[in-house]
């Protein structure tokens, strides 16, 4: 049997920095993020896979930091709703989001918007129909999601449009 | 000395009805705005619940030395320390922070560790040895009618009633035997929950002054501060709670929580910063959710469809607790006699404790259910009468400045143009009947108060408060206990104090929510912040506006009446020439009159009822909504569809037309996820082999809520009919827009295939069977077959006012005849 | 917030390596590739592993081969699958079934070989480690008694894998590597009927591939029902591959049934009906009635389970008909809330 640590020590790369991180090995990316790094834009809702407030990139891709371990995580590229605005101008999704009424309470934004993200990178244009789909793993209890596709359309057009 | 002239009344908006970003939307897209479990102190510690497993059971003993000796464990706190009960109401005060000799159900916590860090906290519990003797328990309303003992609580009407309540407005027997057609229906309303995405949180410290600070996700931070120097028996004045912008609420967070009081006592015990957050299986727990409602409706109506006379019976599955149970126990009915004309109502209301987590207020409070058995019964004599469902509510809906039987006052309504706008949007005249096979529509509406017009506890006090400061700076800064859940009170306050001192909100700073600091407000619950905190806010701008006035007229060459404030500056109204900034005429103002400051407040006028009771209904305006909802039924399997939602509800005025939209949406959503799916149950092992009585589905994945996939597309319209109790006329709209989508979707699923589902949700399993028997020549129907013998009380009778009533009661037998 | 227990890590970067690591910690070491199904039942305590052995550095795992049929490394998350232009034009059954495992966030972290391997489920079970004690546990975990029948001595949690049916339909196997060598085993053979010990994978064995035979001449569809669009695990799921001769003659056809039993299972008298006739209304009534009689839904998962047996039949009809070439996008949208 392999001898349980109290603590693991690694370098993560999040948005863009290397962050030196002690924690205990049990830990999700979730739990690293906010209670390590201080990164509490990152939300939780079930931690079990069930809702997709934690969503976060990583290379790239929506993952759920709920599940996702932390000690799996050296070596990754980990973005997070912190490292989307460009100084103190919002990206367009967050700016969407805000005026078109995507978020409501705003618990579940960081994670449609980190979504959202990974949506636009890949498809500048996406339909009603992909926007639907690609958020279909993040709960919304506040806005019936209709101006979230919203927000997102805006955000898409805006982005297309040379707007950052 | 005069009162100075009142400058004129705003005829054009800036601000008010314009698309903006509210306030907090950008802290909230980048992920800066700081939930309660955001919230980190130096020394903090975390707290964890050791909840019963049992459903019903006396507390024998508790051991806790094994826990409290564990590593990284500082305190263990049982129901010892708690002797004073707690509940939202002062007529329900039967909650514990910790059980003290009984658990009342699966998840009823019973101790708590206060450790280092969550995980050990966690350990510890499974450290603390409870011995518990197992009690009967009581799975349901009907078990709690037929089984008095044992009694989960000690007080109460008798046995497991905990409330038992009848108004009769007008002899409704006499009235009914008289009427053309009397509709008898049963109906059932499954409980369900919030579900809001932040579960609970609460973080407990002792501030610099010795002072107990909670920060707390809570959308009622006064009450909740009330309860907690109650219960740990401190001034209140050494109390402050903060309410965090809640990440959703929808009533989920107006109770106190257990877990609220275990912080703030051990924050007070060890001097540390003590932080707790539910776990989303401990959120289905505290629930404080939908009760589950069976009712009966029994509807004399005229050959011409007008209704003559209503008699609804409610027996409500309150859960372990009272909870708001008294008023949602009114609620089952009050509201019922607003949307259409009812010369004669008399309503029955019965709340049983069960062995479940209690039921409480959700969006909506206690009239969804008896509003869809209504609008849906609605749609059976409309059928029978062979009416247009449309035309036949369009001809009698109530009138504006108008009395209920039951005396509730209607003041604004736009309701008749609400079914209008959705007659229209939907194409209910052209399409309906027409749409093919197995697809249909479906018409229902509702209202909502705007506000409860009685506080929680009795006072004479306001109900909301707003004090506003302005810096020669130019900053505005407003203060108010408003809470922010996600609705927009932040948003509304900015732009309400915006628009009366003409400047962009921009300039507006809020602080709510601080018992420490800001003034009064009640709370996010009734759909009472935007009239009540609105009202308040309008108040307290205006009487800066007068100091203000007053101070630039002799500037401006004109008189305090003739100043005008708009686009951050203010006018002269004859020579737009004459003009300064805003912040001129602050610094003329201080300069003259002083430091530049104002409250304003506001309580809801007296109703016009004065019968025991009558406090629970009237508000000072009321919502209205229409809905028609489009459905796709399959007929092999009963698998329903929802392809599109036309929604018109009457907001007075929409402060700001995003957030009013986002509402009305979002309000649609729950509510259809309600009629389809959502569903707090509970599975009862076999006795024989087992007393359990567990949540079925405590989990986001097995609680059924729509995702982005499930959501069909909606279409709104604001009616807006400005209400003259309302700031500028805007009347409420978080609540109301849920109401009418259940019974919508039942209609139109009887359009579509011809079967009644009487019970939410419409779950494919009833739509089959109900198509089942409509084949084989039975009732096509799924729903409640029986209603029980409910001891119900004799009546308070009370006249309508068209029958010479007062508003009074008229007691016994003999005044009832004498009328 | 739910945590997970303390366990050790191991994480190795080939196969043999990772096969060496469970001979060596034996029965107390698991697996994790994706972590989906894992990590939530640690949280809730199901699974306690003294030590994870992750996958996730094991390149092999990862290879996409085309061959006579198609080899799809068991470490290729399902978002990996789906994107396959492959398996979406030759194996659109299993392609339908892997895009509707779950959410998108789920598929790109979930892997094939662990929604092969996927825990069985159950409402009795899949609950927290507290809200267990509240029933004296389960017949699966810790307990005595199966709470779904009481009278049963076997375990009856269900079998939730989307991907498992249709790779059964499609008659693919799977290859089991374990430091004493390899072997390969159907996919229809992997499952045993049984909610405790539902694999015949032993526990030092990866399941490393899945290899998918040649599908020239076949079609295949995957109807999954379930309440929402997203998230949820199936309560049924049909999975159909049929060979038609040029005439639309059945050459060949299999049938799969998944969420109605601890395994997914072919309904060989199903095909065996088809097999020779046309995909006529009234063939396709009687498979439909012949499959439903092997659906054996218990009361452990959402929605009424007479109901959910009740559909069996109307499911195997959308799948045939598909198959046959109706336009079904209409129907398909209604249940499966997207294109598929």
């Amino acid at each position: 049997m392999s001898a349980v640590p109290d603590r693991v020590h690694a370098t993560l790369r999040v948005n863009g920095e290397d962050q030196q991180v002690s924690f205990a090995p049990y830990k999700t990316l979730l739990e690293v993020l906010r209670e390590d790094l201080n990164l509490t834009g990152t939300k939780h809702g079930c931690e079990l896979g069930e809702c997709g407030a934690c969503a976060v990139l990583v290379d790239g891709e929506p993952l759920l930091s709920c599940l996702e371990l932390a000690v799996q995580c050296e070596g990754r590229d980990i973005q997070t709703i912190e490292g989307l605005a460009k100084g103190t101008e919002l990206h367009p999704l967050q700016a969407a989001f805000a005026d078109h009424g995507g978020s409501q309470c705003g618990y579940c934004t960081s994670g449609m918007v980190m979504t959202a993200k990974a949506l636009l990178d890949k498809e500048p244009a996406p339909s009603r129909e992909r926007i639907r789909e690609a958020l279909a793993g993040n709960l919304c209890r506040c806005t019936g999601y209709q101006q979230i596709w919203e927000s997102v359309e805006s955000a898409a057009k805006a982005l297309r449009e040379g707007k950052r | 000395m005069n009162a100075p002239a009142k400058p004129r009344e705003k005829t054009r908006f800036d601000t008010i009805g314009k698309p903006r970003r509210r306030v907090d939307g950008r802290a909230k897209a980048i992920g800066q705005t700081r939930f309660a479990d955001d919230l980190v102190l130096p020394r903090m510690l975390h707290a964890k619940l050791l909840r019963s497993p049992h459903p019903h059971a006396i507390v024998e003993s508790i051991d806790v030395s094994r826990a409290q000796a564990q590593r990284g464990v500082h305190l263990v706190l049982t129901g010892a320390e708690f002797p004073v009960p707690y509940g939202i109401m002062p007529v329900s005060q039967d909650e514990h922070p910790l059980a003290r000799e009984r658990v009342r159900y699966v998840g009823d916590p019973v101790a708590a560790v206060i450790a280092v860090d969550e995980q050990m906290a966690t350990e510890a519990l499974q450290l603390i040895d409870v011995k518990y003797r197992k009690l009967p328990t009581v799975a349901s309303p009907e078990e709690g009618l037929a089984k008095p003992e044992p009694r989960i609580h000690d007080y109460g009407e008798r046995g497991n009633i905990h409330r038992n309540q009848s108004y009769e407005f007008g002899d409704v027997e006499e009235a009914l035997a008289r009427s053309d057609h009397v509709f008898e229906d049963l109906f059932f309303y499954e409980g369900n929950t919030h579900l809001p995405m932040e579960q609970q949180a609460s973080l407990a410290s002792v501030e610099g002054d010795g002072k107990l600070l909670l920060q707390s996700s809570t959308q009622n931070p006064h009450y909740l501060h009330r309860q907690l120097a109650r219960v740990l028996q401190v001034p209140a004045a050494h109390v402050r709670v903060i309410a965090t912008p809640n990440g959703g609420g929808f009533g989920g967070k107006c109770d106190p929580g257990n877990h609220e009081f275990v912080v703030a006592k051990a924050a007070l015990m060890l001097g540390r910063p003590v932080k707790i957050c539910l776990t989303r299986e401990e959120v289905f727990y505290q629930h404080r959710g939908r009760h589950p409602v069976l009712m009966k409706v029994r509807t004399g109506v005229s050959n011409d469809g007008r209704l003559t006379a209503m008699h609804l019976q409610t027996l409500l599955d309150g859960g372990a607790y009272g909870s708001h149970g008294p008023a949602s126990t009114f609620y089952t009915g009050v509201l019922t006699p607003v949307t259409y004309e009812l010369p004669r109502f008399k309503f029955e209301a019965c709340r049983v404790f069960t062995n479940k987590p209690a039921c409480g207020p959700k969006r909506g409070h206690g009239t969804p259910q008896p509003r869809f058995g209504q609008e849906v019964q609605l749609d059976k004599i409309a059928e029978r009468l062979k009416l247009d469902p449309a035309e036949m509510r369009l001809r009698m809906v109530t009138q504006p400045d108008s009395l209920t039987a039951s005396w509730l006052h209607v003041g604004s309504t736009g309701l008749a143009e609400c079914i209008r706008k959705v007659v229209e949007m939907s194409g209910w005249k052209e399409r309906r009947g027409k749409l093919g096979a197995g697809r249909g529509l479906g018409l229902a509406c509702s209202t909502y108060m705007c506000g409860a017009g009685v506080s929680i506890y009795w006072n004479k006090m306001p109900h909301s408060a707003v004090q506003i400061l302005l810096d020669r700076s130019g900053q505005v800064t407003v203060y108010c206990g408003a809470t922010e859940i996600g609705q927009g009170s932040d948003d509304v306050l900015a732009g309400l104090v915006a628009e009366s001192l003409g400047i962009d909100p921009g300039w507006v700073r809020c602080v709510t929510g601080d018992t420490g600091i800001t003034p009064i407000d009640l709370g996010s619950y009734s759909s009472r912040v935007t009239i009540m905190m609105g009202n308040a806010a309008l108040q307290a701008a205006g009487r800066l506006r007068d100091t203000l006035a007053a101070a630039a007229a002799e500037a401006l060459d004109t008189l305090p009446d003739r100043v005008i404030f708009s686009q951050d500056r203010v006018f002269a109204a004859q020579d737009a020439g004459k003009t300064m900034s805003f912040i001129e005429a602050i610094a003329l103002a201080e300069a003259k009159f002083g430091t530049l400051a104002a409250v304003g407040s506001y309580a809801p006028p007296k109703p016009p009822g004065r019968y025991k009771g009558a406090g629970v209904g009237p508000s000072p305006a009321y919502s209205f909504s229409a809905c028609v909802v489009e459905t796709e039924v399959d007929e092999h399997t009963g698998w329903v569809t929802v392809p599109k939602i036309w929604i018109a509800h009457d907001i007075g005025r929409a402060l700001n037309p995003v957030l009013a939209r986002g509402q009305v949406i979002g309000g649609v959503y729950m509510g259809l996820g309600e009629a389809l799916m959502e569903e707090q149950a509970f599975r009862r092992l076999p006795p024989k082999l087992s007393s359990a009585l567990v949540h079925r589905n405590p989990s986001m994945l097995d609680y059924k809520s729509l995702t982005s996939l499930d959501m069909p597309e909606v279409e709104v319209a604001l009616i807006e009919y400005p209400d003259p109790n309302c700031p500028y006329g805007a009347k409420e709209v978080g609540q109301g827009p849920l109401l009418p989508v259940m019974p919508a979707l039942a209609n139109a699923i009887h359009d579509a295939v011809g079967v009644r589902i009487d019970e939410i949700p419409i779950t494919p399993d009833k739509v089959l069977r109900a198509l089942e028997k409509k084949e084989k020549g039975e009732a096509p129907r799924v729903g409640p077959e029986s209603f029980p013998s409910v001891p119900y009380p004799a009546p308070t009778f009370v006249l309508p006012p068209w029958e010479g009533g007062d508003g009074n009661e008229l007691k016994g037998q003999e005044g009832r005849k004498a009328a | 917030m739910m945590r997970m227990p303390w366990f050790g890590w191991q994480s190795p970067a080939t196969i043999a390596e990772a096969a060496k690591i469970l001979a060596g910690e034996g029965p107390q070491a698991m697996l994790i590739a994706g972590g989906t199904d894992l990590v939530p039942n640690m949280k809730r305590r199901h699974q306690t592993p003294a030590t994870l052995v992750s996958l996730r550095r094991v390149a092999e795992l990862r290879k996409i081969a085309n061959g006579a049929g198609l080899t799809l490394g068991a470490g290729l998350t399902l978002t990996e699958i789906v994107d396959s232009a492959a398996v979406r034009e030759k194996y659109r059954g299993f392609w339908q079934a892997a895009a509707q495992v779950a959410s998108p966030h789920l598929r790109n972290m979930g892997t094939l070989g662990g929604n092969l391997c996927l825990d069985t489920r159950c409402t009795y079970y899949n609950q927290s480690l507290e809200w267990r004690k509240a029933i004296d546990y389960c017949l699966k975990k810790d307990g005595e008694t199966c709470w779904v029948a009481t009278a049963s001595k076997r375990c009856v949690a269900v079998s939730s894998t989307d991907s498992a049916p249709a790779l059964i339909s499609l008659g693919a196997k799977v290859k089991l590597v374990s430091a004493q060598g390899e072997r390969e085993v159907a996919v229809a053979d992997l499952y045993k009927n049984d909610g405790i010990d539902y694999l015949v994978r032993k526990p030092e064995e990866i399941l490393t591939e899945v290899v998918l035979p040649d599908a020239q001449g076949w079609r295949s569809t995957y109807w999954k029902l379930r309440r929402r669009g997203s998230f949820d695990f199936p309560v049924l799921g049909v999975a159909a591959a049929v060979k038609l001769a040029a005439d639309g003659t059945v050459e060949q056809a299999r049938l799969a049934l998944g969420a109605v039993a601890s395994r997914p299972f072919l309904v060989d008298k199903g095909g065996e009906f088809l097999k020779g006739r046309k995909l006529t209304d009234e063939a396709i009534a009687e498979a439909g009635a012949i499959v439903a009689s092997r659906a054996k839904p218990m009361d452990n998962t959402d929605l009424d389970l007479y109901w959910r047996k009740d559909v069996v039949g109307s499911f195997v009809g959308h799948a045939l008909r598909e198959i046959r070439g109706d336009d079904m996008r209409a129907m398909r949208m209604r249940i499966a809330r997207q294109a598929l």
